[in-house]
């Protein structure tokens, strides 16, 4: 049984569809990521399992218990603002303590935890800090140190290192990551940063236009796609206009491209994603097209299909990899290389998209 | 193991809080304004227009209406042309005696009307300082001027509204983006077409609430028309003498007139203050900076007006201070008095008469500040949203919010006179909300007075600073498992009371000096200093009114820095 089931919920603000029919499950000791754009409705989801808001339908339970119309201060969920929200009349102590005062715990054990709860985001002995003198990074340990400090049954991160500067972003994540581990702690966690949410989390829940799109493990969502509007959330892919062919008799389908007239095969799990004569999408990232030099050298068996005649258009160099933008025909795809050396604008070359890259989209 | 809080009980307290601030605007607004409406449309019980036929063709009437109207549009122009180019010159330049003004700007502001009026009659008076000397200097038999009628107003309502102009005018030009302007001159425009085209249209929602609210002010003024209005009579005067004498159909009419015109204003005023907050959040431009005069006849005109302007604006204060020392019955016909003493104030102090109209006014403006404090937290908490859109409060909408805070902003809008009248009629008889019980006679109208009056200054500091709590600490408070009264005491209430005391005190001081309404309904066995300054002023114990003035001005000037300290402490 999952920990925390979202059933169809959905909230509307006024005519705004902010969310619309979301379910997931969380297992237990999960580190989960909602990933999203600006203003996908991954914010409000976490308000709803947070209980900052009430959704218009559907159900919230936790543990098997129903808690859609539980009050926030009796979900005993963590929670981790954008902003911190860390109490400015208070110092360092007195916040991380303020959930436990709220629950009356006898002081011993308070100083106690508040002791623990600080050594664990290692900002040992800033009790008597005032919250207004520490960095933004401080704050956001004490932020976390508040959460953990009542031992939450459900830790929820709303964005909590968008406000951070890049170094100190990368370093607080993994001391994140290693944190929740450590506690064993189960979590949601809200970004629009994808390489945060892929360092960060087990699985990822890709909101777009407040519904989810897709769920999987950050790789998986990575190299496929199932979604045109994830494939283009996530970045830098190659997304090809194609018909269907004909359904084959074996597992790979075959598709003629609207650009460049190729024909090429990828395999089709069902034949309803693509009937028949209908427009669909392609897609492949960058970095599993396989450029060849020369085009008398014959490609690898693995991606013996799939090969098209390309002109190399573009070669731009940035660092690590160079991106080189061919034409094949009208077709215009981007190919990541290690090594550019050779490569010449105008010259003649062969690109391959291997079967088991392709994947087809849902969609538009 | 998970904690969970234990359960509290369920009440609703909303509709706690919403029943509060109902019934108290119900018996401090709505039913007193209601009531002289009603009265003025009544004769022995039956409805008719006779009350303002009878008023309307009356010529003192029409001749009270036309003066207050002409004195309120007359001084907004005034203060208009006085207030607008100070603010600036002080905003825009820099040059030595700027700070100085700039502190010493809004001092009338917070002088009680009546000391102020003390105070100019001790200075410009025919008998005062100023006219004495030059009598002394020229060798004149009689006196230069007379401190009556339209001047006299003009020159104290200039004085004392003209910061109505200075302060939003200066807030205005603060706000503009000043890259608005360079870049209007870099398109080619002259300063003065800069001024005219770019500057001016951004400053209008400024002037018109400056102007607005130097129109109410004036509307109400009643010391200064009182003391030296002479032959202009204005309606506040008109009420309060038709009170006097006892024609209550009279003072009931003309108090529905004054307040009619007090509440279109205010309907104008929250318009125009509307658009302006508006301008405010969409603006987040770069300030400019002051520009510096070098050039040096600029330099020593602007410093010679800054210290000019800044003896002008203490003077009445020095004035009042020096006369505070004079022996009484020792200031004649010498130009300053020719005795001094500290017996004035030791008869403050020591006469048990004096002892007690201080008690007396202390009680009464701290039982109106303190209930205008707890009720403000009332109505605060209930009107003011909290957390995102789906939040709203559950017993008013979004109207019903609306109506609320113009309910409470009415008494502020309303002239003393207004409400007095309107409370003192209203519960001067057995009346339908309080039973066999009259309320005018006793102790408590005054504090009911007092705390209507300056309520609506108190609710707007404690929703200031109520609005400037970020939601989500709320929030964040919820989810660590505090409940509903528990947020309250110890998150909202420790952020908001820094600002909600600085408001009460405000209201206190200010109910402190307070004088038209209590001369219209004060108990002689209760008596408010401010009413004491007067009869002393009638005795002419000029000394111990001017120490009365001090003490008050002191205890003003206390406050407010300690307001300020905790304004500070707020952010």
């Amino acid at each position: 049984m999952p920990l925390l089931s979202l059933r169809n919920i959905s909230k509307n603000f006024g005519s705004t569809r902010a969310v619309v029919d979301v379910a997931l499950n969380v297992e237990h000791g999960e580190f989960f990521g909602l990933l999203g754009p600006s203003g996908c409705g991954k914010t409000t989801t976490l308000r709803m399992i947070a209980g900052l808001e009430k959704p218009d339908s559907g159900t919230i339970e936790f543990s098997g218990a129903d808690i859609t119309n539980l009050p926030s201060e009796r979900r005993g969920f963590g929670m981790v603002f954008q902003n911190y929200a860390l109490f400015p009349h208070l110092n360092v102590f007195e916040n991380v303590a303020f959930g436990l005062r709220a629950r009356h715990k006898a002081n011993t054990e308070i100083s106690e935890r508040v002791a623990s709860a600080l050594e664990l985001v290692q900002l040992p002995g800033y009790d008597k800090r005032r919250v207004d003198e520490l960095s933004g990074g401080q704050q956001q340990r004490v932020a976390i140190a508040r959460a953990i400090a009542i031992e939450p049954a459900l830790l929820l991160f709303d964005e909590p290192l968008s406000n951070l500067d890049v170094s100190l972003r990368e370093e607080t994540r993994s001391e994140l990551r290693e944190l929740v581990n450590r506690l064993r702690l189960t979590a949601v966690y809200v970004t629009h940063d994808q390489e945060e949410a892929f360092a960060l989390c087990d699985r990822i829940g890709v909101m777009v236009g407040g519904r989810i799109m897709q769920t999987g493990e950050p790789r998986q969502l990575y190299a496929f796609p199932a979604d045109i509007s994830v494939a283009r959330f996530l970045g830098r892919n190659n997304v090809i206009n194609a018909v269907r062919l004909s359904s084959s008799k074996s597992s790979l389908g075959a598709f003629k491209t609207l650009e460049g007239g190729h024909t090429i095969h990828l395999p089709v799990s069902h034949d309803e994603l693509a009937p028949l004569n209908k427009p669909c999408l392609l897609a492949i990232r960058p970095e599993h097209v396989v450029l060849v030099r020369d085009r008398s050298n014959n490609p690898d068996s693995e991606t013996a299909e799939n090969v098209l005649a390309a002109k190399i258009r573009e070669i731009v160099f940035a660092g690590a990899t160079s991106t080189v933008r061919v034409d094949a025909n009208g077709l215009l795809l981007e190919a990541l290389v290690l090594e550019p050396d050779g490569l010449k604008v105008g010259a003649d070359c062969s690109v391959a998209l291997p079967t088991h890259r392709l994947s087809l989209l849902k969609g538009e | 193991m998970r904690d969970k809080p234990s359960p509290g009980i369920s009440i609703s307290p909303r509709l706690f809080l919403f029943l509060i601030t109902a019934v108290v605007l119900l018996y401090g607004v709505i039913y007193p304004n209601l009531y002289v409406l009603a009265a003025s449309f009544q004769r022995s019980g039956a409805w008719t227009l006779a009350n303002y036929r009878d008023v309307l063709t009356q010529r003192t009437v029409i001749e009270a209406i036309v003066n207050s109207l002409g004195l309120s549009v007359a001084t907004v122009l005034l203060c208009a042309l006085v207030g607008i180019p100070l603010a600036f010159l002080f905003e825009r330049y820099a040059f030595p005696g700027r700070q100085l003004f700039a502190v010493l700007a809004a001092l009338p502001l917070v002088l009680p009307p009546l000391v102020g009026t003390v105070a100019f009659i001790f200075l410009f008076g025919e008998s005062g300082i100023l006219a004495r000397s030059m009598q002394t200097f020229f060798h004149w038999q009689t006196a230069p001027w007379t401190l009556r009628g339209w001047p006299a107003l003009l020159l104290f309502h200039t004085y004392t509204m003209y910061p109505f102009f200075y302060v939003l005018t200066g807030a205005g030009l603060r706000r503009i983006d000043a890259g608005l302007a360079e870049a209007a001159r870099s398109l080619g425009a002259a300063r003065i077409g800069v001024l005219l085209r770019v500057v001016l249209p951004q400053l209008t929602p400024s002037l018109i609430a400056a102007g607005l609210l130097t129109f109410m002010t004036s509307m109400a003024s009643f010391s200064a028309p009182l003391l030296f209005g002479g032959s202009v009579r204005v309606l506040t005067l008109e009420i309060f003498t038709a009170r006097q004498r006892g024609d209550a159909v009279m003072a009931v009419t003309e108090t529905v007139i004054l307040l009619s015109v007090s509440l279109a204003a205010l309907v104008f005023f929250q318009r125009y203050e509307g658009t302006r907050n508006f301008a405010a959040a969409a603006m987040k431009g770069v300030s400019r900076r002051r520009e510096t005069i070098g050039g040096g006849k600029a330099r020593t005109f602007a410093t010679l007006a800054a210290v000019a302007f800044s003896i002008l604006l203490v003077l009445p204060v020095v004035t009042l201070f020096v006369v505070s020392f004079a022996r009484e019955g020792s200031w004649t016909t010498q130009t300053l008095p020719a005795a001094y003493t500290f017996s004035n104030y030791q008869r403050l102090f020591t006469d048990p008469h004096a002892g007690e109209v201080f008690t007396n006014s202390f009680l009464m403006s701290a039982i109106a500040a303190m209930g205008a404090l707890v009720w403000s937290f009332c109505v605060v908490t209930l009107i003011t949203k909290r957390g995102k859109a789906g939040d709203k409060p559950k017993f008013v909408g979004r109207g019903g919010n609306r109506l609320l805070s113009l309910l409470i902003l009415v008494p502020w809008a309303l002239p003393g006179t207004v409400v007095a009248v309107s409370v003192a009629e209203a519960y001067g008889k057995p009346s339908p909300l309080l039973g066999s019980f009259i309320l005018v006679g006793t102790f408590w109208i005054l504090p009911l007075v007092y705390f209507l009056r300056f309520m609506p200054l108190v609710v707007r500091a404690v929703q200031a600073s109520m609005e400037q709590i970020d939601p989500t600490l709320d929030e964040a408070a919820g989810l660590l498992g505090a409940r509903a009264w528990q947020r309250w005491a110890k998150v909202t209430l420790p952020l908001v009371w820094p600002g909600a005391i600085a408001g009460t005190l405000l209201a206190f001081v200010i109910a402190l000096g307070e004088y038209v309404a209590s001369v219209l309904v004060f108990v002689p066995g209760n008596r408010p200093i401010s009413i004491a300054i007067a009869s002393e002023l009638r005795d002419f114990n000029l000394g111990t009114a001017a120490a009365y003035g001090v003490v008050l001005i002191g205890i003003i000037a206390i406050s407010m820095i300690v307001a300020g300290k905790l304004e500070r402490l707020r952010s």
